[in-house]
Parts: structure tokens; C-alpha cells; sequence
């Protein structure tokens, strides 16, 4: 009915726009349905969390005082681990052949592509954040900055791991050298993820400073990641 | 004679093997310039004899950012122009990268032992050089996860780019998280303007390792083309032998069956 409707209403010219759409709604069905595995992300994410006292003490004063650290750990690495799947799934079954041909440039593809796994595997882990900042013993204020930092930063670590996904794809190689290769590249967002949280916890610092460059290193992954993903695909996949 | 002229291999090889002699007379010459003048220049009134790390550390430094300027170069000519060569000047340069960053740490690490009273210290610029070594070593790994060297390199070559574009961002947000955490208290090097004595053995060293890093790296693109002849000669003998052994299957069990019915 929907492929009427448009088909019907030519005149409006929106296609890019209509199969980003339509990319975006599938790529988060797919995470979110049996077999996508977005959700072992959160899950991933609260097992760090719980292994972090074990490894430190049960010392309340000292968790709360290494409670963003962790929770930044923790999302960087479950975010690096869902990103495997990215273009894997895709490779798979073909459809990543048809993406790549399709009439839609790959760059917005890419980025499309990234903005459901950040939707479907991203948004999960902020939800999650409240609930493990209470283990963690981080009162309000603390656990509603490190909720906004991911919220700012996590962006910035889909889009930077695409590359590594893209890479991993067209390597066969997967896993550990993904790692390695994508988790130097997440420094700078992990750096100013952690200081504008404990700005807001500890410090004389302002919580502005930290904060935009953390958005700004999300925006520059934003640019950066769908043109070095798509590079990749284009000249790696045959 | 320009850049296209050398994509062809064996032309390239001719050129080198002809011009690499001279670079490496040229090199040790400079080197031997260079650390006599180090020799002969004075300590310093604070540091002592220690300053003369300085000659060895200060151009390896350099030479672990100019590698990677280099290496992005030869990735936007794999994936820009297409040149045969492009590929394995990159995959030649990285582990001589590698190896300058590492003795850049090394020599800083040896240099604060007495300057700073430990090995290692969370510097601004000693952990953005870590960071710079850990990127060689993942590109290096990421050379060696894929057998199919064309495959590699373009692969390779994305990474080197978006390293080149990240290093900076890098080295600015370490900048700032080493103010963050500690506010000037490690000494720093050359307050004031370097003194001429110590200026020109510096320059003079610098010069010596630019000049032994262009012929390590000839010499490894040269290692490298060869390397990959014997590869596809080895391929080509494989599948050779994998056809006549195909052969020598067939008949082999033929004389089997033979001895089978004899016995």
C-alpha cells in the first residue's frame, strides 16, 4: 500500500529520503527481532559494569569517584562489540551487494546504516545508564551528566567503529583486529566523555568546554566515518 | 623521469639498486658528522651528559610523524591514482615507522629516568607518541591478517588516511586531558632558544636519519617486490604441482590396483 501511495504521489520527489527511511526502519527491526542481538549490547554493558567492584573492592566512596570512568569503559566497549555485525549481516545474505548498487550514494547509505545501530544498540546502553549508576553508588546529578556525555558521545563511537566494521567486512577479519584498529581512534571521546562528567561531579571546571568538543568530535565522525566506511566498501568488496 | 615512469617494477628496481649505494655512503657519512659533532658538544648546566639523548631521541621523534606523512601519501596513491608501487612503499614504511616510534619512546623513557626520576611519566607527548605506536602496530597487524596484498593494501590505506585526519585530534585532546590531571609539572626541554651548539648537530642528525629512513625504506620496497615475485612464482609452482600431482593420483592408483590384482 505504501509502494501505491508513493508510486501515486511522484510528484513530491523524496526517493533518497524514502530509502533511507526505509533503510534505517529495517536495520533497527532486524537489531531489535530475534537473532539481531542489539540488546546483548545492554547486557554486555551491565556485566562490565557488575565485574568493575569485584576487580576494585566493594569501597562505595572509591566506586562513586571511578563511576563515569567505568560507565564510559563499559559503553566503549559495548559499543565496539555490537559494531561487528554492522555490515556483517548484510555480506552475508547479499543485500549488502544490492546497498552498495543501489542508486542511493553509499556515504548516506553508510550513514544511515550507522544511525540505526546507534538507535538500536546506542539508545539502550543511555537507558541502562540510571540503573547502573545507582551500583555504582553516583548520585543524581552525576548519573544525569554521564547519561548526557554518552548521549553527546556515543555517536562519535558508531561512526568512528563503522570504519572498523567496514574494514572487518571487506578483510573477512573480524574481532580482535577491529579492536585494535578502531580503539585508538576512540581516545579523544573517551577523554572528554570522562572530563566533562567529572566536571560536573568533582571539578572546578565548567561542564561547557568538555561538552562541545565532545559534540564536535561527534560531528566530525558524523562527516568523517560514512566517507572512510563507503571508501572501504567500494573498493573492498568485489 | 617522473613518479609514473617508476611504476613499472623492474625499472624501479634497476633505479634503486643503482641509487641506494650512494644513499647508504651518504647516510653513514652524515651519521658519522653528526655524532662526532654530538660527542664534541657541551653538557648542559642542568641536565649534564644526559642532554646528548636529545641528538638520537629528538630526530626519531621526528621520524615517527614524518613515516606516517609519508604513508599517507602512498594511501592516497593506492586509492587515488592507482599506482602499482603506491601499495608497497606503504606496507614497506610501516614497520620502519614502528621501529622509530619505538626508539623514540625508548630514548624519552631512558631521558627521564634521570630528568624526571621515572621511566615513565603520563606526559602529554610520551602518551600521544604511545598512541601513535599503537596505531603503527594495528596497521602492521592489519598488513598481516590478509594474505591477498592488493586486498590489504586498499584496506590498509582508508586506515592510514582517517589515522592521518585522527592524529591531530589526538594529539590535542591528550594535550588537554594531561593539563587536566597535571598542571606543568614535568620539565620541559629548551625553555629558551636552543643554543648554535646544539642546534647544529641536532640539525645535522636530523638530516642523517631522514636520509637512513629513505634508505631503509628503498631497501624495503625493494625486499618487498622481490617477495612478492617469489609469492607468485611459489603460487604458480603450487598450482603446477597441484595439477601434475592430480595426474600422478590417477595413475598412481592405477599402478595400486595393479599391484592389488598381482598380489
Amino acid at each position: 500500500m505504501c509502494g501505491a501511495d508513493s508510486r501515486r504521489s511522484n510528484h513530491h520527489w523524496k526517493p533518497p529520503m524514502t530509502a533511507l527511511s526505509a533503510l534505517i526502519r529495517r536495520d533497527i527491526r532486524i537489531a531489535l527481532r530475534v537473532g539481531g542481538g542489539a540488546l546483548i549490547g545492554v547486557l554486555f554493558f551491565l556485566t562490565v559494569v557488575v565485574l568493575m567492584p569485584f576487580a576494585v573492592g566493594p569501597d562505595l566512596a572509591l566506586l562513586s569517584r571511578l563511576g563515569p570512568a567505568i560507565l564510559w569503559l563499559g559503553a566503549l566497549l559495548a559499543s565496539l562489540l555490537t559494531l561487528d555485525r554492522l555490515f556483517m549481516a548484510d555480506h552475508e545474505d547479499g543485500s549488502l551487494d544490492l546497498i552498495t548498487m543501489s542508486r542511493t550514494p553509499l556515504e548516506l547509505a553508510c550513514a544511515a546504516k550507522a544511525l540505526a545501530h546507534w538507535l538500536a544498540a546506542g539508545l539502550p546502553l543511555i537507558v541502562a545508564t540510571p540503573v547502573l549508576g545507582l551500583l555504582l553508588n553516583l548520585d543524581m546529578v552525576a548519573t544525569g551528566a554521564v547519561a548526557l556525555t554518552l548521549l553527546a558521545g556515543t555517536p562519535a563511537l558508531t561512526f568512528t567503529g563503522m570504519i572498523g566494521a567496514a574494514l572487518a567486512v571487506t578483510l573477512h577479519r573480524g574481532g580482535l583486529l577491529m579492536a585494535v584498529l578502531v580503539l585508538p581512534l576512540s581516545i579523544p571521546v573517551l577523554i572528554f566523555g570522562v572530563a566533562a562528567s567529572q566536571a560536573v561531579i568533582v571539578g572546578p571546571m565548567t561542564f561547557g568546554a568538555p561538552f562541545s568538543i565532545l559534540c564536535a568530535l561527534s560531528l566530525v565522525s558524523l562527516v568523517i566515518g560514512p566517507f572512510a566506511a563507503a571508501a572501504s566498501l567500494r573498493h573492498g568488496l568485489d | 623521469m617522473t613518479l609514473i615512469d617508476l611504476a613499472n617494477p623492474t625499472r624501479f628496481l634497476a633505479l634503486t639498486a643503482r641509487v641506494l649505494p650512494w644513499l647508504a655512503a651518504a647516510t653513514v657519512l652524515l651519521l658519522a658528522i653528526g655524532l662526532y659533532q654530538t660527542a664534541l658538544a657541551p653538557d648542559d648546566y642542568q641536565q649534564g651528559a644526559t642532554v646528548k639523548i636529545m641528538f638520537i631521541h629528538v630526530p626519531n621523534a621526528w621520524l615517527s610523524m614524518f613515516v606516517w606523512g609519508v604513508m599517507s601519501i602512498a594511501s592516497l596513491g593506492t586509492l587515488v591514482w592507482r599506482h602499482p608501487l603506491a601499495d608497497v612503499a606503504a606496507k614497506a614504511a610501516a614497520p620502519i615507522g614502528a621501529a622509530f616510534t619505538f626508539l623514540a619512546l625508548l630514548t624519552g623513557s631512558l631521558w627521564g629516568r634521570p630528568m624526571w626520576g621515572t621511566y615513565w611519566e603520563w606526559d602529554a607527548r610520551l602518551t600521544s607518541v604511545l598512541i601513535l605506536f599503537l596505531m603503527y602496530l594495528g596497521l602492521m597487524a592489519l598488513w598481516r591478517a590478509v594474505d591477498d596484498p592488493s586486498r590489504a593494501a586498499r584496506a590498509a590505506a582508508v586506515l592510514t588516511l582517517v589515522g592521518a585526519l585522527n592524529l591531530p585530534i589526538i594529539k590535542f585532546s591528550v594535550d588537554w586531558w594531561n593539563t587536566l590531571h597535571q598542571p606543568a609539572s614535568v620539565m620541559r626541554m629548551g625553555g629558551s632558544a636552543l643554543d648554535k651548539s646544539f642546534l647544529i648537530p641536532l640539525l645535522v642528525m636530523a638530516i642523517a636519519f631522514t636520509l637512513l629512513f629513505v634508505t631503509l625504506h628503498l631497501a624495503a620496497m625493494r625486499n618487498e617486490i622481490l617477495r612478492r615475485r617469489v609469492r607468485s612464482l611459489q603460487m604458480m609452482q603450487a598450482s603446477r604441482v597441484a595439477f601434475s600431482s592430480e595426474m600422478g593420483a590417477t595413475s598412481r592408483g592405477q599402478n595400486a590396483s595393479k599391484e592389488v590384482g598381482a598380489a
